[in-house]
């Protein structure tokens, strides 16, 4: 089966810090992938080595059959392919929600305007915000900004979507309304990697669990038997402090 | 004994209120009529006790006055401003009574005891100010040497852009863009061959006799126009992850913000025609502009910077996560956000800018300050300093408030934290 992410052999610093070990990793379209493991072991660096807003130093990274390396001139091209959705949502403040949906569209894709805010309004409808579309970030909840986020990201079409702690920024009685949206985008057929520590999600929509720890991946396994038969001791305890 | 001065509260608000309020008019009134029509009214008192009385009137009224929670929104305001303690009512006492004191004074010098009418210094024989200096210098002080008949010219280019200004308010935010652009882009270059002249059959006028407050708005304009982009990109380039452009750009910066601004002024003038070529010449007037645009340039940059720096690190990794290039992620998403942070500051620069264009004199270069201070030194005007940096300030004043409001203004349109 064709890949459309593959790291091989993937190894980061930060100075002298290794943050990523030896990372290997496969996703096939449309496949989900949970990401989980105890803070500071490298999940958001690995998530966001896919979309290069960090750089590795060793290894490779293919991203729908593009490596990603310092002479990638084309890594805006890739980005635009692959959606991120941030914990701390990230919005443009100075822009209403449906300008933030359709600016990237509008300049980095070029289309009209009109049809961008067509396709803006489409996926604002899609994670049932579309009738705060003229209302500032600021002026909206945080499960209602973090959707926004998930619409501004769908709207440039992307093959593959990153998610780092989407929903640990918010109050738990938002938590579910962003999770649903993610449950419906995960049915839709997206490519999707997860960092989370919502098990629940995990077990609904992941087919492979990655458990990290220390920038390693301890553990890859498909979901049901991650829950049921950890197979490493550290895997076992992070689970067993967790559910 | 000790009821009849119970502190003030609601329950005495009745009786407290009126008194209090009863003492602070009597306060004001013996001030007022002592400054106005030189009267004493309580002259009768030992002369020590008379001097002190508004103050003590006054600060017995404020006292009875001071009830927190009145529920009357006028004394809660008026007490939570200018009367919650004993120092705060005798500050706000001194400060009103200065005020009173020195509007007859100010009236007299400015109005009443000013002179108007003449056209020479000899027919200011009141005491108060001869505004028939400003009268009779008007001209020069607004064209500087311009000559009279060719005056028309620089009155046409800034009717044009009054005008084109005006209409902008008017029409929609698509045809808005291109009077922008046209502002921007077109208008200095068609306005100042108005102004210079030398083809289309204007004669040609040097810039040598170009001067007052006309000089001042051009130079202003013009500095304003070019030393915010160049201020921009030096504040992207000390941002910049390329080795190269971060160092030019930080060498520049500090190189301009490290010399006095008359400095430059007088290089630009004296030293840099020696470093051209023979026979190339420019213009002293360009020489300038570009001396004052660059140093306020570096002054421009580091406050944009500072805005940059404010920015939270996930709009950049937002923008880039989009696929949004370099010049497109600060075009669209950076510069917006930091440059609304910084319109204090921004309007800060602008206006030392306009304020330093007097500067100029340096190179022989006369705005407005500098056609005053010529006109003060001619003899048969000798004496008149006071009025012609009076009206100067005024004038000053006028602009640099109304660019303040201005970037009030726009601050608060472009605010979206509702
Ligand atoms: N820019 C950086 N410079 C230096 N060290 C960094 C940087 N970013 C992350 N690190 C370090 O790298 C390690 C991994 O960080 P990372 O953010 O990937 O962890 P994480 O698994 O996402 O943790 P969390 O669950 O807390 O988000 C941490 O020890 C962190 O301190
Ligand atoms: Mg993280």
């Amino acid at each position: 089966m064709s890949k459309i992410i593959e790291l091989k052999n993937v190894n980061k610093w930060f100075d002298k810090f290794q943050v990523l070990k030896d990372i290997d990793l496969d996703v096939a379209p449309q496949e989900k992938i949970v990401i989980c493991g105890p803070s500071g072991s490298g999940k958001s660096t690995l998530i966001r080595c896919i979309n290069r807003l960090e750089e590795h130093q060793e290894g490779n990274i293919i991203v729908d059959g593009t490596e990603l390396s310092e002479s990638t001139k084309n890594i805006e091209k890739i980005r635009a392919e692959v959606g991120m959705v941030f914990q701390q949502f990230n919005l443009f403040p100075h822009l209403s929600i449906l300008d933030n949906c359709s600016l990237a569209p509008i300049w980095v894709k070029k289309l009209p305007k009109k049809q961008a805010e067509e396709i803006a309004m489409n996926n604002l409808k899609r994670v049932q915000i579309d009738d705060q579309a003229l209302k500032f970030p600021g002026q909206l909840s945080g499960g209602q900004q973090q959707r926004a986020a998930i619409a501004r990201a769908l709207c440039m079409e992307p093959k593959i979507m990153l998610f780092d702690e989407p929903t640990s920024a918010l109050d738990p009685e938002m938590i579910k309304e962003v999770l649903d949206v993610m449950v419906d985008l995960a049915k839709g057929g997206m490519t999707m990697i997860v960092v989370t520590h919502e098990m629940g999600f995990a077990k609904e929509v992941a087919d492979y669990m990655i458990f990290m720890d220390e920038g390693k991946i301890v553990e890859r396994a498909k979901t049901k038997e991650f829950f049921e038969n950890p197979k490493s001791e550290r895997t076992k305890l992070f689970l067993s402090q967790i559910l | 004994m000790m009821n009849l001065i119970a502190k003030p509260s609601k329950a005495n608000i009745k009786t407290y209120v009126p008194i209090g309020l009863f003492f602070v008019s009597l306060s004001f009134l013996d001030v007022f009529v002592n400054a106005f029509f030189n009267l004493n009214l309580m002259g009768f008192l030992p002369s020590k006790l008379n001097y002190f009385l508004p103050l003590i009137l006054g600060f017995i009224g404020f006292y009875l006055i001071r009830i927190e929670f009145s529920g009357v929104r006028f004394l809660d305001v008026l007490n939570k401003n200018i009367n919650s303690n004993n120092l705060n009512a005798i500050l706000t006492l001194f400060t009103i009574f200065i005020i009173i004191k020195s509007i007859p004074p100010m009236l007299d010098w400015f109005i009443l005891e000013a002179n108007f009418a003449g056209n020479s210094k000899d027919d200011c024989t009141g005491d108060g100010a001869c505004w028939v200096f400003i009268k009779v210098w008007f001209n020069r002080f607004m064209y500087g040497l311009y000559p009279d008949a060719e005056q028309w010219r620089i009155n046409t280019a800034f009717l044009i852009l009054f005008a084109i200004v005006g209409i902008s308010f008017f029409v929609s935010e698509k045809l808005k863009k291109y009077f922008i652009l046209f502002l921007v882009f077109v208008f200095p270059f068609l306005g100042i061959k108005l102004i210079s002249g030398g083809s289309f059959g204007l004669e040609y006028v040097e810039s040598a006799a170009w001067g007052g407050l006309s000089l001042t708005f051009i130079i202003s304009a013009f500095a304003i126009l070019f030393c915010f982009p160049i201020g921009v990109i030096l504040a992207l380039g000390r941002r910049s992850s390329l080795p190269a452009i971060k160092y030019i750009s930080i060498g520049f910066i500090e190189l301009w913000r490290g010399v006095p601004l008359i400095t430059v002024l007088f290089m630009s003038a004296v030293m840099f025609p020696m470093f051209l070529p023979d026979g190339t010449f420019i213009d002293k007037l360009i020489r300038v502009l570009i001396a004052i645009t660059l140093f306020e340039a570096a002054y421009m940059a580091e406050v944009v910077r500072g805005g940059l720096q404010a920015l939270p690190k996930g709009q950049y990794e937002a923008a880039k996560s989009l696929g949004m290039g370099y010049w497109r992620m600060n075009a669209l998403i950076i510069l917006p956000q930091a440059l609304k942070l910084v319109i204090p500051g921004i309007a800060n620069t602008l206006l030392a800018l306009v304020k330093d264009t007097p500067l100029i004199f340096v190179v022989g270069l006369m705005e407005l300050a500098g056609m005053i201070g010529l006109a003060k030194t001619n003899p048969k005007w000798l004496g008149m300093a006071m009025e012609g940096y009076v009206f100067a300030g005024l004038v000053f004043w006028v602009i640099c408030y109304a660019m303040s409001r201005y970037s009030q203004n726009l601050e608060k349109k472009l605010s979206t934290e509702r």
